[in-house]
């Protein structure tokens, strides 16, 4: 039982532990290297709004850093709480460039009128596929829907030559997909498309019949073909190159580029400059650098991304030609398409 | 209760002031909203609104539930009998409430999933740990804390002579604790049941990574697949309505009851109970819970966090950074969510009128919604109205104290409440003026509660994310927000340094927590 003056003190003394550490901290607080040293404004400086973290685009902003002599101010969120702020901040947004992870997300920014026009030379670095038919942002890089698979259970020759194949008995409970996330709606809407809305929400039905387990995200499909949970899933191609990069060449999960159809699908990770910018030029400098040879070398060695700049070398591990993947046409981007896509996948059961 | 007497023009301006910036998350729904009317309403009456509103609800009443059913238990035992080592448990299993949820479930599933380390250990299947019972398993775990808190320090509180004077009529103790105990806990259990309640009906994390589709679920797929923000919006409204409906039903079990003592000092220690054999079984209980909500997930940590450290990834002055980064805001938030919480509650407690109640309950309505919403709502009015302050720290600082403040209200009032107001008559009959008698008699008086609600805000604000992310000078990084950049790809060794760090952090003030029961106020 304690005597409440020496509660007293050990709360103030806790207090002014708290104090000390708190008030060093408050006099000078602490930012990212890569996001620039300072916190002051700098005129000279552009602020970008990324939903790509750090490990994969801190090289890619300090190249730029060093060659402009300039600084980079960056936001790291997830991308479309990025978008949705962007839509909140309208013409106060203090971002100047914007890297989205989503084509969904820079299509809604675009849609909002928010993102400017960008120059002839910017789009030209780019194939047309690959970019807004309007030119108000370009693709950086390029994922890859794919099947991943684990290597100790199923041998490549057992997959299908696209993910319809997926719905027969033999994968009934065996395979994972993610509905709720982005990158699998846009390939939905790519096989709404290609194959009407009929054909895709009864591929979606035999999906969920034949027991497809859902997950939050790619991430976690992964894992759960690595730890044996699921034998394949419905995947981004470059998420299995990173765990291998990092677990080493026994990593259990392989990738397979279904060849049939819409077996896989292009999805790009895209950049637009904001109309609100009043450093426009700095900013379409820093996209530039983005599509440069050295950025477009950094991300595909890295993050096992296809470069889309044009005449830029995807990593030798990428064994698919990256012509040989399709990209859907400009409904891609149409909101309304994802809406659509949305609804179908709530009808199906499987959202 | 004094209902007579009007609250004075300074402290009903102050509670204004705090109601006012707590409704900002939600008027910026209703700009939204209102922006279009037809497309909002359509959204929030369609079946598959309800349905998930209904689903949310099963889930919200079964959390409330079981958390209330571990926190009895414990409570009681490491407050009133003769536990062995009762302090220490009652760290222990407070402890569970530093884990963040969305660390919380991905722990879990590593260690009770399908193929997860616990299963590959015993070589047995689990039950699975996705969907209803998962998202209800870690919600309780790491949620019970909220209630047990408040129930322990009211177990200190009551007044022993009631039972001494039940159990020498020969009733047994859980007679005893059925007839006299529990009747004088309802209020606490109220409380702490509405936090645990406003808790799960916000939490993304949790329910994502389990595949829970709740209400919170449908609002983040409304924003990152359809950019839906009138969508989004109109769900938001309705878990305010949600939210208000639960404060109804909490504050009528709470009722107007007087459970003030005279004042500190006439209480006098109990007789703990003697457990004798039933030591075993109760600390095999306590043993348990601790094991599943606190040695496991952060064993799972540890394992991790030395892969990470053998591969050499680990810079320790970057941890640093972060963590003063994340104490920064955590301090600054309790100690605005304090002052404002001590205003709301002494203008509940000691002035109750509806215009009192009005501001209780608007100071609730940034608890209620998820992070998301709160940041963006600030994101619009401070845009438009305080740009120079956008993305400052202070601004940073406003948000979490709103999304917060309900945890530092709770502790606040219940300590008003058991101070009698006679107390304060008497200082106002010798001369002194209510601003004196607030600042010399009241705040003194409540410290106990007052360190406890800022003990919670301090918490949540070091394991808060999204508002973070968002709202944050540029390059600002807190220990959660790096948490967030390794687990997004999948970096778990690279992320459990951090999560360590975070945890051994806000152990600091759950250990003031779990000690503001074992001493009376």
């Amino acid at each position: 039982m304690s005597h409440p003056l020496s509660q007293r003190t050990r709360l103030l003394a806790a207090l002014a532990a708290f104090a000390g550490l708190v008030l060093p901290a408050g006099c000078g607080f602490s930012t990212e290297d890569s996001g620039g040293g300072s916190n002051e404004p700098d005129v000279e400086g552009i602020t970008l709004y990324s939903g790509r973290i750090p490990a994969a685009i801190g090289p890619a902003i300090d190249s730029y850093e060093a060659e402009a002599n300039r600084d980079v101010q960056v936001r790291f969120a997830e991308t479309a709480d990025l978008a949705a702020t962007l839509v909140e901040e309208g013409d106060a947004s203090p971002a100047d460039v914007f890297f989205a992870q989503e084509p969904g997300a820079i299509a809604a920014v675009a849609e909002a009128g928010l993102l400017a026009k960008l120059p002839r030379d910017i789009l030209d670095r780019v194939p047309a596929r690959y970019r807004d038919p309007d030119g108000r942002w370009v693709g950086i890089t390029g994922r890859a829907r794919v099947i991943a698979y684990n290597k100790d259970v199923v041998s490549e020759s057992e997959l299908p030559p696209s993910p319809f194949g997926l719905t027969a008995p033999k994968w009934k409970d065996r395979v994972g997909w993610s509905p709720a996330s982005s990158s699998m709606q846009e390939y939905v809407t790519a096989l709404r498309a290609r194959y009407g809305d009929d054909r895709t929400g009864q591929w979606l039905e035999e999906m969920v019949d034949n027991g497809a387990v859902s997950f939050p995200d790619n991430v976690t499909i992964r894992d759960a073909i690595a730890k044996g949970e699921i034998d394949a899933g419905l995947i981004n191609h470059y998420y299995v190159a990173q765990a291998i990069g990092e677990e080493g060449p026994d990593y259990p999960v392989a990738v397979y580029f279904p060849p049939g159809g819409l077996g896989s699908l292009m999805l790009l990770t895209s950049v637009g400059v904001l109309e609100s910018s009043d450093r426009k030029p700095e900013a379409f400098a820093f996209v530039r650098s983005l599509l440069s040879d050295r950025s477009q070398a950094f991300f595909t060695s890295s993050s096992k991304e296809y470069p889309l700049a044009k005449g830029a070398k995807p990593d030798p591990s990428l064994s698919v030609p990256v012509d040989k993947i399709p990209v859907s046409d400009a409904s891609l981007v149409d909101l309304k398409e994802i809406q659509g896509t949305i609804e179908l996948m709530q009808e199906s059961g499987a959202l | 209760m004094a209902r007579s007497r009007p609250a004075p023009v300074w402290l009903l301006a102050a509670g204004a002031l705090v109601g006012a910036a707590a409704v900002l998350p939600a008027a910026y729904l209703a700009v939204v909203v209102f922006g279009d009317f037809s497309a909002a309403l359509e959204t929030a009456l369609s079946s598959r609104a309800l349905e998930t509103l209904l689903r949310t609800a099963a889930l919200t009443a079964a959390v409330v539930v079981a958390s209330v059913a571990l926190a009895l238990p414990i409570g009681w035992l490491t407050v009133r009998t003769d536990l062995p080592g009762r302090r220490l448990w009652a760290v222990l299993c407070t402890l569970p409430l530093v884990i963040p949820s969305y660390v919380g479930a991905y722990l879990l599933v590593a260690a009770l999933g399908p193929k997860g380390m616990v299963q590959h250990a015993l070589g047995i299947e689990l039950p699975s740990i996705y969907g209803f019972f998962g998202a209800w398993l870690v919600l309780t775990l790491f949620t019970y804390p909220l209630v047990l808190i408040p129930l322990r320090a009211a177990l200190r509180r009551i007044d022993p002579q009631l039972e001494d004077a039940a159990r020498a009529m020969g009733r047994g103790p859980l007679e005893v604790f059925r007839t006299v105990v529990l009747p004088q806990l309802w209020p606490v259990i109220a409380a702490g049941s509405l936090l645990v309640a406003l808790f799960v009906i916000s939490d993304f994390g949790a329910v994502s990574i389990l595949r829970f589709d709740s209400f919170t679920a449908e609002i983040y797929i409304a924003y990152q697949s359809s950019f839906d923000r009138v969508a989004a919006a109109a769900l938001g409204a309705v878990l305010v309505v949600a939210m208000l409906l639960l404060l109804v039903a909490s504050s009528r079990v709470r009722g107007a009851r007087r459970v003030h003592r005279l004042g500190p000092g006439t209480l006098r220690p109990t007789q703990p109970y003697r457990l004798g054999r039933w030591r075993w079984p109760a600390l095999g209980f306590c043993s348990l819970v601790v094991l599943i909500a606190f040695v496991l997930p952060v064993g799972v940590l540890i394992y991790w966090a030395n892969k990470g450290i053998s591969t050499g990834s680990t810079s320790w002055n970057t941890i640093a950074a972060l963590g003063g980064n994340s104490l920064l805001i955590a301090v600054w938030a309790a100690v605005a969510g304090a002052i404002a919480a001590l205003v709301v509650a002494a203008l509940v407690v000691r002035y109750p009128s509806r215009m009192t109640r009005a501001i209780e309950r608007l100071a609730h309505a940034g608890y209620a919604l998820p992070g998301i919403l709160v940041a963006l709502g600030l994101v619009f009015f401070a845009t438009r109205a305080v740009p120079a302050l956008y993305q400052t720290i202070a601004l940073l600082v406003f948000a979490m104290t709103i999304h917060y403040l309900p945890l530092a209200i709770g502790p606040t009032a219940s300590s008003l409440v058991q101070l009698s107001p006679r107390i304060e008559e008497a200082a106002r009959g010798m001369g002194r003026g209510p601003a004196e008698v607030f600042r010399t008699i009241t705040i003194p008086l409540a410290r106990g509660g007052v360190m406890a609600g800022a003990a919670l805000v301090f918490l949540h604000a070091m394991k808060e994310l999204t508002v973070t992310l968002i709202l944050s000078p540029i390059g600002f990084k807190t220990l959660a927000t790096d948490i967030w950049t390794q687990t997004t790809y999948g970096f778990y060794e690279a992320s459990a340094i951090p999560a360590l760090v975070l945890l051994a952090v806000a152990a600091v003030p759950v250990y003031l927590l779990s000690e503001q029961g074992a001493a009376p106020p």
